[in-house]
């Protein structure tokens, strides 16, 4: 059967639908059964009714279907009438399709449960398996892949034969495969088969069909499962590797991203900066208050939150680092320790200001749809969130280098860390030019903000979380050089993910603190030292 | 001469401090005790045992003032010492409930039982004596400072370096004792103790007495700090303080000055920690936390850097203040009150309260001659120059 | 010569000094006297952390107490005296709740006490409860294995939400496979040993349980994510139940959305993730994950719709949720009136004997009672997350009429406690053995 003589049928059917709907039914078939079922209201009901619905082949099935996965279909137990809300907000009546003017006051929600929505999957699946989109074909195939139910396998083995995609013809082929090692009465030679191409997916899900598989099988299924298997677990335990590797990076850029202000602000400048988590935590509250902004005013603009918070975290926590700056810490240049004080202090005067303002619960900060979900590189998973924060901290990483070695504010910036009053005397105005670097630091802090709202909390206790972390980074890379920041953050994020899976992830940060901790013993200025007279200063 | 003369004067202004202790020690608990309720004059029990909270606070801040104010080394990880002190007093507590927990275990303490431990961890064993539990209390924290130090020290890890790690320190050991696995009963910790040498923890005249042996730890820790202060060792840790390679190019050992006076600071913050378990009736891990460890170092800014009395009379001031703001309807502002107090202090007070006070003093007095100038400055009591 | 006079010269000053710093001191103790209240009025000490880590929780239980006592003052209060809330911040700091206590109670006189959320908050003001002789109403979920005589739990043990949770998964989703992942503290690691008990009571195999702890606070799960997916693929189907505090779930949450693993795929039943946790988290990857609690804010009754609707004007915000902590403070707090007028009086012991058996309507349709080892009758819901946040029950079919679940103190899955039972009316006894029909545990 070719796709275009299905369709055909598919159209006459609608035509004969159209017919039906257009005369008053005269006497409930099974469809107008299956329909009205699902106002009985229990999950058993609903699951039924899907059930039916498929089986009587009506075309409007799939509408119906589609209404109850999206959660827009609405039932009047009263009357056991079935409604349909259009994603414009239009009602319809489910069975008949009949525009209604409004729902019925008692109307509630066909409610839906994991089971109803995987019989809803799977009914959806045998549905959209010849769907004239791409899209809905291989998600179909990938459906059935998973349930792997006997009676799809002849509509499987249709759809594989007329499809022309290679990518939709592999799923298909998969599906079938999957459906083959769990049908009792297939021949060996297909179930070899099937191992085979499980085999060649290679990946968790095979491995799990073929560890589900029934027992009572043929000597050579047998071996050819257990060959499978060891296959796919050597090759998933060296991509467990790479995965490790991965999960190390994406750490260390969150790490690197949390203290590359305070390499800023405490390593260039000598600030012990304890409200450096705060100014994460302020521009992590900025996105969500660009958020909350953009989707009461302007919710098309949603995706482009984050580009606009960015620069809106960077000038809100900036200006809050200059005016620290210059009503407090400049008054104490030369004493680290006491400004260790003053900034705790303001660290607790920001925390509890943010907790009156906005309240002590979590905040909510949506995903852009570019940062939601993940994709599949061989055996390992990347998401979108981590790979994004990634290139968004080598690239604020970039910026700051850039601006440190190009600019005249980063060349006044290194000229007054490094001897105060020879900048002075060269006419370099060093209070101004400590004003800004540390609004330079802070700004860079609430850009990390931005980026850690995707992944954390977003609440008064945000910034005490990453605090200290981005503390041993700091010391760890070695006060005063950003480079050392970097190669620290790293080498601490990859060291933790290593250690995480043997040790777990309590014993695993331990380690990396007594690690730290040794290591300091060993170079008592981190990683990269500053050399020279500054030092002792 | 000069120096016998400038002890003893110098001793009128401890010995005032000590009296004044000597006085609320004594007479709070008779208060307490000895008046009826409905007296004007009756010290409730409560307020025993929050002010000998505050005097443990003040012998951990004395601790931290010997290191910081005379050697300027910053220790953010002080209240690991005190918190292991309290979990060596914590285990022995713990043990003396015996059969009288609410599984009734004569052995095993209560967490131990409902996590299945089948029996005693080793590290357990000894407890059940007090004098087990006493020498722990300072050689747990000063065995551990001694090893910490011998590292540091030696690598001559100083300034900030040493701050991180020592808070690294305290965060690691907070991350241990939170694990369940590790035997100490994890984030609930250590409670419900019931008593102590026989006596009812929780009776009045069990709280008096050890508000009063709480008094006398601070007396004998001030003691101590004032005899190393004043004596030739004490002069060596300022001159460390403010010159650490010349000290060295001296040819003193810098690094064994430190060890020691780095671990008898951890003795007696170990020691705090002890008696500050019993009258609060818990030890949990949260005393690790290195936020606590800062406070404890604000409380020293607070008093004054470098002036003993001022660090206990800090930690005393700054919960005092905590306790008052924590109640009534101030309660949701409290922490912009503590958040200001540090910012107004290291601005406006940069020497602490004492250390204002003694300036002030000072500068109403006629201009010292040079002999008393220099004598002042050899008495170890002068504010620390800002060093680092 | 000249030195001495000088030093002696400027000892008065000193001297001075510290008669000042004395006299300071004694001002400042007199801060400290007992406040005395006014005759007609009672006091009810709140004790929630306002700031620090457990803000976050524990400040809207501040809140709804506020409003149940200001609602009860405008129906005239009880016993015809009004009600002043007394509020104290202890800071999320353990130490600093026993010192609130104590002020609570002998300073500002307190008749009864609502408060505390974390366990270790509760142990560290048990002894205070004890030897003060005065009254604490708890409402969090907690791991059960206590009954004090000052004490009411009138949040759930763990029969009264994991179990009945892992048994829905049984039944319903016909898991066969569990990953118990919980932040390593007490609640998380008594319920795991209780319903580790319980699933291999019911059959399950040792290797299909994964027990996992990671810290508080734990942001980066990457790691743990995938190891929950590893273990998922082994053909059989599998849930995870978390104990997995507070601010670790939002993380927790988003790693699971991201990394793609669905409600229909492995399903995640949690214990502490409520409306309140949810407000702070996109719900749309989440549709489908499970929580159980004995209360849901979308559970449409009369009682609950005037709740939810005073709530909001209370708190002037039509946003805000509420949640099960929330409803456990509102039948305690309905149960502790209706003592009070049963005892006809404040007297802490005649409340407490007047507490067991006085029932209380709850928000969701039935009536909780307290019972006599001071935990109280609760319904178990299991709601599914739905887009908007709000949960969805899927069991029972009916919430309305939800079968009560009285609280078991003593767990009957754990070796050290399937013999205790706790029964203050006719035993008297927090922990009675039923084996050596004695008073005291497992005592020889």
């Amino acid at each position: 059967m070719s796709l275009i003589h299905l369709s055909r049928l598919l159209f006459a059917a609608m035509a004969i639908a159209w017919v039906a709907a257009a005369t008053p039914p005269a006497f409930a078939g099974p469809y107008e059964d299956a329909v009205a079922q699902f106002a009985e209201g229990s999950f058993a009901d609903s699951e039924e009714a899907v059930g039916k619905l498929v089986a009587s082949g009506n075309p409007r099935a799939a509408d119906i279907i589609t209404a109850l996965q999206d959660g827009r279909l609405y039932k009047d137990e009263d009357t056991k009438l079935v409604f349909i809300q259009a994603a414009d907000g239009k009602i319809s009546n489910a069975a008949t399709g009949e525009a209604v003017a409004a729902l019925p006051d008692n109307a509630s929600k066909v409610r839906l449960n994991n089971k109803l929505r995987r019989t809803v999957e799977a009914a959806m699946a045998g549905l959209t398996l010849l769907s004239p989109d791409l899209d809905k074909r291989v998600q179909a195939a990938q459906q059935v892949f998973k349930s792997h139910d006997e009676t799809m396998l002849p509509t499987v083995e249709a759809a594989l034969k007329a499809e022309k995609n290679a990518a939709a013809k592999q799923a298909f082929a998969e599906a079938r495969a999957a459906i083959l090692l769990f049908k009792s009465d297939a021949a060996d030679p297909a179930k070899l088969d099937a191992i085979a191409v499980m085999k060649a997916r290679g990946d968790q899900d095979a491995l799990a069909l073929l560890t589900a598989m029934p027992t009572e099988q043929s000597a050579a299924v047998t071996n050819a499962v257990a060959g499978a298997k060891a296959s796919i677990e050597r090759s998933l335990a060296i991509w467990s590797l790479v995965q490790n590797g991965w999960y190390g990076l994406s750490l260390g850029s969150v790490l690197l991203l949390a203290a590359i202000g305070l390499a800023i602000t405490f390593g260039v400048m000598g600030v012990i900066n304890m409200a450096h988590g705060e100014m994460v935590m302020l521009g992590a509250y900025t996105t969500f208050v660009v958020q909350e902004a953009i989707r009461t005013h302007y919710p098309a603009l949603f995706d482009y939150s984050l580009l606009i918070a960015v620069p809106l975290a960077f000038l809100v926590a900036g200006a809050i680092g200059v005016l620290i700056e210059r009503s407090v810490i400049r008054f104490l240049y030369g004493r680290p320790l006491e400004t260790l004080l003053a900034t705790w202090g303001i660290s607790l005067l920001l925390q509890q200001a943010v907790r009156t303002i906005f309240g002590a619960n979590n905040r909510e900060v949506g995903n852009p749809s570019w940062m939601s979900g993940a994709f599949d590189i061989g055996q390992i998973t990347i998401t979108y969130n981590r790979l994004w924060i990634l290139c968004f901290t080598l690239a604020v990483f970039a910026l700051l280098l850039a601006m440190l070695r190009y600019t005249s504010l980063g060349l006044e910036m290194r000229a007054v860390t490094q001897n105060r009053r020879m900048a002075a005397s060269m006419g370099i105005a060093t209070s101004r030019v400590d004003a800004l670097t540390f609004g330079l630091g802070s700004g860079i802090a609430g850009i990390a903000g931005v980026a850690l709202s995707q992944i954390d909390n977003v609440s008064p206790n945000l910034g005490q979380s990453y605090i200290i972390d981005s503390f041993m980074v700091v010391v760890f890379g070695g006060v005063g050089n950003l480079w050392g920041t970097l190669v620290g953050a790293f080498s601490l994020g990859i060291a933790n993910k290593f250690l995480e899976p043997f040790a777990g992830a309590v014993l695993g940060k331990i380690a990396i603190l007594v690690l730290i901790i040794l290591f300091i013993q060993k170079r008592p200025r981190g990683l990269f030292a500053l050399k020279g007279r500054a030092v002792e200063a | 001469m000069t120096p016998h003369i400038l002890t003893r004067s110098l001793d009128r202004g401890a010995a005032l401090f000590l009296v004044v202790l000597a006085a609320l020690g004594v007479l709070l608990p008779l208060l307490n005790l000895l008046t009826p309720e409905s007296s004007a004059l009756h010290v409730p029990t409560y307020l025993i045992s929050l002010f000998g909270k505050y005097v443990c606070y003040a012998i951990l801040a004395l601790s931290i003032d010997l290191i910081w104010g005379y050697c300027g080394i910053l220790s953010l990880g002080h209240g690991a010492f005190f918190a292991l002190g309290g979990y060596a007093m914590g285990m022995y507590l713990m043990r003396q409930i015996g059969s009288r927990g609410v599984y009734g275990n004569p052995v095993l303490p209560d967490f131990m039982v409902f996590l299945n431990w089948k029996e005693l961890p080793w590290y357990w064993y000894g407890f059940d004596m007090f004098w087990f539990a006493a020498v722990m209390v300072l050689l747990v924290p000063g065995l551990l400072a001694f090893c910490f130090g011998w590292l540091a020290f030696r690598s001559r890890v100083t300034g900030v370096y040493l701050s991180i790690i020592t808070q690294a320190m305290t965060y690691a050991l907070l991350l241990a004792f939170f694990r369940n696995d590790f035997g100490f009963g994890g984030n609930n910790g250590l409670t419900d103790f019931k008593d102590i040498l026989g006596f009812n923890i929780q009776s009045d005249g069990t709280r008096a007495a050890l508000f009063l042996l709480s008094c006398l730890a601070l007396a004998i820790g001030f003691l101590i700090c004032r005899a190393v202060v004043t004596s030739k060792l004490g002069k060596v840790l300022i001159a460390i303080r403010d010159a650490e390679s010349r000290t060295r190019f001296l040819g003193y050992r810098v690094e064994s000055y430190k060890l020691f006076v780095f671990t008898l600071s951890a003795c007696m913050a170990g020691v705090a920690g002890a008696l500050y378990v019993p009258q609060v009736g818990i030890i949990n891990p949260s005393e690790f936390a290195p936020a606590n460890s800062i406070e404890a170092v604000i409380w020293v800014a607070v008093g004054g850097r470098g002036t003993l009395v001022g660090a206990a009379l800090g930690a005393i001031v700054v919960n005092y203040a905590k306790t008052v703001f924590t109640s009534g309807p101030l309660a949701p502002y409290w922490l912009f009150m503590l958040g200001a107090l540090f910012v107004a202090v290291t601005l406006l007070l940069p020497k602490g309260i004492v250390g204002t006070v003694n300036a002030w003093l000072d500068s109403h007095k006629p201009p010292p001659t040079d002999a008393a100038d220099s004598a002042a400055r050899e008495d170890g009591v002068i504010q620390p120059k800002p060093a680092e | 010569m000249r030195i001495e006079t000088k030093r002696l010269g400027a000892t008065p000053i000193s001297r001075r000094k510290w008669l000042a710093a004395a006299a300071g001191l004694v001002l400042g103790l007199s801060a400290f006297g007992p406040a005395r209240a006014a005759d007609d009025t009672i006091k009810v000490g709140i004790l929630h952390s306002l700031s620090g880590t457990m803000a976050i929780s524990e400040t809207t239980l501040k809140d709804v107490m506020l409003m149940l006592i200001d609602e009860q003052n405008k129906k005239g209060g009880v016993l015809g005296k009004k009600l002043e809330a007394v509020v104290v911040d202890p800071a999320s700091n353990w130490p600093l709740f026993a010192e609130k206590a104590r002020e609570l109670i002998t300073k500002d006189k307190v008749s009864v006490v609502f408060g505390c959320w974390t366990s270790v908050s509760r142990k560290s003001v048990l002894p205070v409860f004890k030897e003060l002789n005065s009254i604490l109403f708890y409402p969090v979920q907690y791991e059960g294995e206590e009954s004090e005589r000052n004490v009411f739990y009138t949040g759930a043990a763990p029969n009264q939400q994991a179990i009945p949770a892992v048994d829905y998964l049984m039944k319903e989703e016909k898991v066969k496979r569990w990953v118990l992942e919980g932040t390593d503290y007490v609640y998380p690691r008594t319920t795991n040993k209780i319903l580790e008990a319980y699933l291999k009571s019911k059959g399950v195999a040792p290797e299909d349980i994964m027990v996992n702890y990671t810290p508080f606070g734990f942001s980066d799960w990457q790691t743990e994510v995938s190891k929950i997916k590893t273990f998922g693929s082994a053909g059989k189907k599998t849930a995870v139940v978390s104990t997995i505090n507070g601010d670790a779930n939002v993380p927790f949450y988003k790693e699971l959305g991201n990394q793609g693993i669905k409600a229909t795929d492995i399903p995640v039943v949690a214990f502490s993730v409520g409306e309140e946790e949810l407000a702070g988290i996109d719900t749309k990857p989440l549709v489908g994950h499970l929580a159980a609690w004995n209360y849901f804010e979308s559970i449409k009754t009369p009682e609950n719709e005037k709740f939810i609707k005073d709530w909001h004007a209370f708190t002037k915000n039509p946003k805000r949720t509420t949640n099960d902590p929330m409803e456990a403070h509102y039948i305690g707090f309905n149960m502790w009136v209706k003592a009070v007028e049963k005892a006809k009086s404040f007297d802490p012991d005649k409340v407490i004997e007047a507490l067991p058996g006085i029932k209380q309507a709850n928000l969701t349709g039935g009536t909780s009672e307290m019972l006599p080892n001071h935990h109280i009758t609760k319904p178990v819901f299991i709601g599914e997350i739905q887009a908007d946040g709000q949960f969805n029950v899927v069991s029972p079919d009916d919430p309305k009429k939800a079968k009560l679940v009285p609280g078991d103190a003593w767990s009957d899955y754990l070796p050290g406690s399937k013999d205790l039972e706790a029964d203050w009316v006719k035993l008297k006894c927090g922990n009675y053995n039923t084996v050596t029909k004695k008073c005291g545990g497992q005592g020889t």
